[in-house]
């Protein structure tokens, strides 16, 4: 095939790529960055104006919620890899095939009946008169209901459980291919459990960790649904204050600025996070 | 001295079927001891009970007369150089070199003196900084055998490390492992299903087939007297006939080929004779041999190893015959009659298997 005829082919399938890049993503935001810079002035109209984010600097309740959804976020995303890399290295080192596929499965669950429902589920099993509530009362470990819905912990365990899909995916499939007979091989040279994890299985399945992590960081960082329902009133995530601005207050000025405060500190603890870990973002994404 | 290996009854069953049957062998200190036997016949099973990844189901393993039982593979004195090597492909050479030495706390200035003494005897020195995965097959099996030698182990176990290796190289890692297991003393036990690999390298070889031994036994020893017909049809090439009637002084083969041999037993079934052990134009002084014609039928020409594929006069029975590339028999074409001859010591005969 000619050079010519290869670069005729390409434009054309790299044609629609860039026309949705372009329409859905860049225009969009191009429009919102306007919009973030600027703001009503003293007659009602717009004039540039760097007050949106000198909002955000000078209200202490808005920083407050910004550095909260960032500590949340990483605390999820470790929580999420902590809870799935056993359960990944089960499914794929030791449980048969039929056991391994079954397990994947269930892990699928959350996904099936949707983000909404699954919330609803754990509404069902936390609350007061709940159904944890109601055995531990029952068994006489307790005789007050223990306040276990709308707070931190139920918000983060919302987060950990519609997370661990994109986790458990990559890891898996990074585990997968990792040799049997190279965790035997690190065993024969005098490796111990906990050096043959640390030294071979985590180096190996790194770059699937690295593709998973970042996924669950952004998704629990852009979520809204399960900090909203899940988290109490004083438990606020920065998506929420977006919310407020563009429906409540109807001020997408302000909205659009915190949208970009958004976008800076996921791309920059990202960022971060690559570097402390050494780790490579094409490797990861092509793994 | 105890041996430094002693194996007792040993047995390995996967849920009916037994993979190794009930061994009995001992190596001695500086062996460079092979395992030979088709693939499927049991090799790996044992090697990793050795090795500590497999329990056995009965019998004992003794590593200078300690008993291995319940000893998990990081604590054996044993080291293994895996079928498919297993080298960590995020370290570079000298990481991998080095894994055992950091795991039993060495010094960092011994283990890289003692890392590079390695490489330097593997013929890798200046190798340290390169990725395992930019090596060829050949440097690849040497990072493997280093990072195992460089612990120094009582015994080093070898799985078939030359199998995913090209011919050529293959000879020439055969000639290079047995240099360098004399150079360094360490008892190998090698695992293999070429008979060459076994017979070049060893000093000590193991027939195996169907989970068992059938003869221990020098390579020379192993190839002039094969103790089973297995052996014999195992261990370096050979022609087999079926015999329809043995004792008082002859053989009768099937088809009715006679030859004469003196201690001749009764009741065997199988007669082996080798390809070289036919004498082509045999000197007509030759005393006590079996002469007979033969037809060719093919020349099955491969350089120093080429064989004429001939019908015995007679009989009919077909026999492949070592032809010499010399000038004595460079006139040979096929179709062409002549004179051959076989010693009667050459004749091996096996009552039929099982029996
Ligand atoms: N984990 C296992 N479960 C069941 N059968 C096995 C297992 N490992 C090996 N086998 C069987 O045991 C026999 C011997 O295998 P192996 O020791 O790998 O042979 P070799 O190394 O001589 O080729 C084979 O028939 C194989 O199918
Ligand atoms: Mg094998």
């Amino acid at each position: 095939m000619s050079s010519r005829h290869f670069r005729l082919g390409f434009i054309i399938f790299l044609t629609p790529v860039l026309l949705w890049l372009l329409t859905l993503i860049v225009i969009p935001h191009i429009d919102l960055l306007i919009a973030s810079f600027q703001a009503e002035n003293d007659q009602g109209k717009l004039v540039f104006s760097l007050e949106n984010y000198r909002n955000f600097f000078t209200d202490s309740v808005y920083w407050y919620t910004f550095v909260r959804t960032a500590f949340y976020s990483i605390l999820v995303t470790v929580i999420t890899f902590l809870i799935t890399f056993p359960l990944a290295f089960y499914i794929t080192k030791i449980a048969s095939k039929r056991l391994g596929g079954f397990l994947s499965m269930l892990l699928l669950l959350p996904f099936w009946v949707g983000e909404l429902v699954s919330i609803y589920g754990w509404m069902i099993l936390l609350r007061e008169s709940g159904v944890i509530n109601y055995i531990l009362q029952g068994v006489g470990l307790i005789h007050k209901p223990l306040p276990l819905l709308y707070n931190d912990f139920s918000m983060v365990l919302g987060l950990v459980y519609m997370s661990m899909l994109f986790m458990v995916v990559p890891l898996i499939s990074a585990l997968e291919s990792l040799d049997d007979s190279l965790i035997e091989a690190a065993s024969d040279l005098g490796a111990s459990k906990f050096t043959i994890f640390t030294r071979i299985v985590i180096p190996y399945a790194a770059p699937g960790i690295t593709s998973g992590a970042i996924v669950v960081f952004m998704l629990v960082l852009g979520d809204y649904l399960s900090p909203d329902l899940l988290g109490g009133k004083n438990s606020l995530w920065f998506t929420e204050q977006i919310y407020n601005e563009f429906i409540a207050s109807f001020n997408w000025n302000q909205g659009a600025a915190f949208g970009f405060l958004l976008l800076l500190l996921s791309t920059v603890i990202v960022w971060l996070g690559l570097r402390l870990s050494h780790q490579r973002l094409d490797k990861a994404v092509g793994a | 001295m105890s041996p430094i290996l002693e194996v007792k009854h040993l047995k390995k069953m996967f849920k009916n079927f037994t993979a190794v049957d009930d061994l009995n062998f001992t190596v001695e200190e500086g062996d460079f001891f092979s395992i030979l036997g088709p693939s499927g016949c049991g090799k790996t099973t044992m090697l990793r009970m050795i090795a500590g990844f497999l329990e056995p189901t009965e019998g004992e393993i003794y590593i200078r007369g300690e008993n291995m039982a319940g000893i998990p593979p990081n604590r054996r004195p044993v080291n293994m150089v895996f079928q498919n090597l297993a080298l960590f492909p995020m370290m570079n050479v000298e990481r991998n070199v080095a894994f055992g030495l950091e795991q039993r706390g060495v010094p960092k200035s011994e283990i890289k003196k003692r890392v590079n003494d390695m490489l330097e005897r593997v013929g890798l020195a200046g190798y340290n900084t390169k990725k395992v995965t930019q090596l060829s097959g050949g440097q690849r099996q040497r990072v493997a055998i280093a990072r195992s030698l460089v612990l120094e182990p009582s015994i080093l176990l070898l799985d078939e490390p030359l199998g995913a290796l090209d011919r050529k190289l293959r000879e020439h890692m055969k000639i290079e492992l047995k240099l360098l297991q004399k150079e360094i003393g360490t008892t190998f036990i090698y695992i293999t299903h070429d008979q060459s690999e076994a017979l070049v390298m060893s000093n000590k070889v193991a027939v195996m087939n169907h989970g068992d031994f059938e003869q221990i036994d020098t390579p020379q020893n192993l190839y002039k007297n094969p103790r089973t017909a297995f052996v014999a049809g195992f261990v370096g090439e050979t022609n087999r006939f079926e015999l329809a009637q043995s004792g008082h002084g002859t053989l009768e083969t099937r088809s009715g080929w006679k030859l004469a041999k003196k201690d001749a037993k009764t009741g065997m079934h199988w007669l082996f004779i080798r390809p070289e052990s036919v004498i082509l134009l045999p000197d007509p002084q030759m005393k006590d041999l079996n002469r007979f014609r033969v037809t060719i039928k093919t020349i099955l020409f491969d350089g120093a190893n080429t064989k004429i594929s001939g019908i015995v006069e007679g009989s009919g029975d077909e026999i492949l015959i070592h032809l010499p590339q010399n000038a004595k028999f460079e006139g040979i074409r096929e179709g062409d009659r002549l004179e051959a001859a076989i010693h009667p010591r050459d004749l091996r005969c096996y009552p039929k298997e099982g029996s």
